[in-house]
């Protein structure tokens, strides 16, 4: 492993924006000066697949892929595939896990069981998590769209750049192309960052 | 427009290797550029499409890509075709022969393995087609290099006059990674065509005294391996193993065994086998780290050196760090255990069909009748093999359903005897290579009915234009083919043609039940556009009335992914025996007010509930 390399690993599904996020983490990195590659498998996504994102920054990255136990921070955007992703995270990993439950049509139909209790299966591995229904915050700030800024924000506290960078990036890519959704997704930002701190479902076991 | 299209010189992006690719192209002066869409290549020429100085275009497939590059080139253009690796079989005809004809203006074909099978039927290795077809190969390992080598392959090809592949991976195409744009657009103007028919007009007569030409320039390509500055040697401090690597496998090794020897072939066919043989003794074992085949390997191994390769390294997929660390590490007397996980139980996720998917009014019914072999082909389509319902009997390659349905028709067994055989195909496929396999049936005398399902977009590769969707690669007014005209012109009687909006699922069943029991071949053509694409129009959502939903679980085997179950009961019927009731819910935010389960559903349950303010939508992304 190269020294000084951050991994992010967010996870979701087609179409909720997982790309989008992981694009931004990486466009604000290297506005810090670090090397970043970013990479996802998501194939056949678009047709409600599992969607992972790789975010990779440091002084100088080679392999674009996050391998398995190696990720310091994990972004999931629904609650079982933040789950699903576990064995990515590393011991002192961190996992900011939107609590949302989408079950594909193979649960739907009675084939395979949603896990009763994704967040707390999270917690039992004795890493650091924190959940909270993102969707609810953007249904009070009244855009659903805005999960992305918040989960976003609700991360933006693990870092190795200040929350602020992250923060300002977002509302500045708003206000260059669409400046009336600048404003709202700064409060976006913030309401996730508190519930980031707020919703601690485990701390990291002392070791 | 683009950020990247407007970037200056020597200023710094974060690009994917399609968009390295794009900008390369622009700067090196392409003048025409073509692909058929295909993952993971698909962006290159839809990136191409935002330079206004290039020339672009959708062609029908690879093969008339390459050709619309060829022609390009003989006028003195510098041109580029694109393609993901099962294109190159398609196009191979054309560039197997231009190989020994030559070029004029610069031509780089740009070919993208699928090493990993994220979104392809086979996961086969181009760098074949360089020692087959005697064309050179660069392999980049990340945006930065694509970006350079793809400059550098366009001055290639025009040196020696010959065709020059740049072999992408998945791992190259989709990564975002830190590209130094170096410059602006340097104009190649074309000189015009030559006429040359010893050159041009490859009959034997002509061809025979290029053969010594183009072994001649495989040689000078064995020297030119030897020295240029993309075979790079990386010197380590620890010597025990050195390895020769290319492509994305390169940034593995370094990641992985970061104090190792690496000689990294930028510049990978024909391989510059002197200078591996001078690594080779300077480092106590070698070891070629290689997606997907062992073709360095052999040909290292038969100029006469001691190689590891896939005797410890696996055949397919990616050499990831993860796959480098358990196979290399015994060789260095450090035993490595494959960390144990805790590995999650968590249910898949496969790829499905989308609400409103115009394919689900199809697969509705062939799921419904019986005796059929479906034979299918390559798109959205393919994922009918799926649950609920496991309508799909095979799936080969591009065009191949109307083909393969009209062999398994001559060559019946005793079983098929009864059987009705189908085939499902969609509009750019069949526009791609199935036009010829209806015509073959046609001439043939066989007997299939043909599914055309005509969603007006190249779906799974995410919505591109054909010539079926009236509209070309920049979104511009195009002439629109006519598929009832095409198959009518192609020999199918009028009678057997069918046009039906694939929602109205009681004569979509009847349809299709109707057309298989005929004795000639009939073509139904669907014509609901892709609910992905602008083309689609949103109506307001439907919901399941509790009260009246009776459980019967019909609109369920519709397959649409904003129908769910809401609840099962178990009750015993007047008969005695148990039977499980599945009630319905559907998704609002999902639901795009297709209208197709209301037809399944016979108590009337599912309703247009009054109109709300507010629709929300998950955005479908790429």
């Amino acid at each position: 492993m190269v020294e000084g390399i951050t991994n992010i690993l967010v996870v979701g599904i087609g179409g909720q924006g997982v790309m989008t996020a992981a694009e931004m983490l990486a466009r604000t990195a290297m506005t810090q000066g670090y090397d970043v590659k970013k990479t996802e498998v998501a194939g056949m996504a678009q047709r409600g697949g599992v969607v992972s994102s790789h975010v990779r920054f440091g002084p100088k990255v080679y392999s674009p892929q996050i391998d398995p136990g190696e990720a310091d921070l994990l972004i999931g955007f629904e609650a079982a595939e933040a789950l699903r992703w576990l064995p990515h995270l590393r011991a002192t990993g961190v996992a900011m896990v939107n609590t949302l439950r989408i079950a594909p049509p193979v649960v739907s139909v009675g084939l395979y069981d949603y896990p009763p209790d994704p967040i707390g299966e999270l917690a039992a591995a004795g890493i650091e998590v924190h959940a909270f229904d993102a969707g609810a915050i953007a249904e009070e700030l009244g855009n659903p769209k805005l999960v992305n800024t918040i989960m976003l924000g609700a991360i933006s506290d693990h870092l190795p750049f200040p929350a602020e960078v992250l923060k300002a990036s977002i509302v500045e890519g708003f206000r260059a192309y669409k400046p009336k959704l600048a404003d709202i997704n700064a409060q976006a930002f913030d309401a996730g960052r508190e519930a980031g701190h707020a919703k601690t479902v485990s701390r990291r076991s002392a070791a | 427009m683009n950020a990247v299209v407007q970037a200056k010189a020597e200023s710094r992006h974060l690009l994917s290797g399609n968009e390295a690719v794009a900008r390369a192209a622009w700067e090196a002066g392409v003048r025409v550029a073509a692909a058929y869409p295909g993952t993971p290549a698909t962006e290159i020429l839809e990136n191409i499409a935002l330079y206004p100085d290039i020339y672009s275009e959708w062609s029908v497939n690879e093969k008339v890509a390459v050709e619309v590059a060829i022609g390009a080139s003989l006028a003195g253009s510098r041109s580029l075709a694109a393609m993901k690796h099962v294109g190159m079989n398609v196009a191979s005809d054309a560039f197997m022969t231009q190989s020994l004809a030559g070029v004029v203006g610069g031509l780089v074909i740009v070919v993208a393995d699928d090493v990993g099978l994220s979104s392809s039927q086979n996961e086969q290795d181009s760098r074949y087609w360089g020692r087959f077809g005697h064309l050179p190969i660069l392999e980049p390992a990340d945006s930065q290099e694509a970006y350079e080598m793809v400059k550098r392959a366009f001055d290639l090809s025009e040196e020696y006059e010959v065709p020059v592949i740049v072999r992408m991976t998945t791992r190259v195409c989709h990564v975002k990674a830190m590209v130094t744009v170096e410059g602006e657009r340097i104009e190649h103007p074309a000189a015009g065509f030559q006429k040359n028919p010893q050159r041009w007009v490859m009959t034997p007569a002509n061809a025979k005294p290029r053969l010594p030409l183009m072994h001649e320039r495989d040689r000078k390509f064995r020297e030119l391996s030897e020295t240029i500055d993309l075979n790079v040697a990386f010197a380590g401090s620890d010597h025990r193993i050195g390895f020769v690597t290319s492509g994305p496998a390169f940034m593995h090794v370094r990641e992985t065994f970061p104090n190792a020897p690496v000689l990294k072939l930028g510049f990978s066919c024909p391989p510059p086998l002197d200078q591996i043989r001078a690594f080779a003794g300077q480092v106590d074992t070698l070891v070629v780290v290689e997606e997907t085949e062992p073709l360095l390997e052999t040909e290292i191994r038969a100029a006469g050196l001691d190689v590891r390769g896939k005797d410890i390294l696996p055949r397919f997929g990616e050499l990831a760090p993860n796959v480098l660390r358990p196979a290399i590490k015994p060789l260095l007397g450090e035993p490595y255990e494959v960390p144990k996980r805790s590995q999650a139980s968590v249910f898949p996720r496969p790829p499905t069909m989308c609400a409103s998917c115009p394919h689900l009014g199809p697969y509705f019914a062939l799921s419904h009748i019986r005796n059929l072999n479906i034979i299918g082909d390559i798109g959205c389509y393919t994922l009918g093999a799926g649950h609920p319902w496991n309508a799909l009997d095979t799936c080969t390659c591009m065009g191949a359903s109307l083909s393969m349905a009209h062999g398994m028709d001559k060559g019946r067994g005793e079983s098929d005897e009864k059987k009705s055989i189908v085939a499902v195909i969609g509009d750019s496929t069949f526009l791609h290579m199935g036009m010829q396999g209806l015509l073959n049936m046609i001439y043939n005398r066989g007997n299939v009915t043909v599914l055309l399902l005509d969603n007006r977009s190249v779906g799974m590769t995410g919505g591109q234009e054909n010539p079926g969707t009236g509209e070309d690669l920049h979104g511009l007014p195009a002439p629109r083919v006519d598929f009832a005209k095409l198959v009518e012109a192609l020999g199918v009687r009028p009678e057997r043609i069918r046009m039906v909006d694939p929602y109205e699922l009681p004569t979509m069943v009847k349809l299709v039940r109707e057309e298989t029991k005929m004795e000639e071949p009939s073509v139904i053509i669907t014509n609901r556009p892709c609910s992905l694409t602008d083309r689609f129009e949103r109506f307001r959502s439907y919901a399941v009335i509790d009260d009246k939903c009776t459980g019967c679980g019909n609109c369920i085997d519709l397959g649409c992914p904003a129908i769910f179950v809401a609840r099962r009961e178990t009750v015993t019927a007047k008969s005695g025996k148990s039977k499980e009731l599945v009630f319905a819910r559907i998704d609002a935010n999902a639901c795009t007010g297709c209208h197709m389960c209301v037809e399944t559903c016979a108590p009337e349950a599912i309703v247009q509930p009054q109109p709300q303010n507010r629709v929300i939508r998950i955005q479908p992304h790429g």
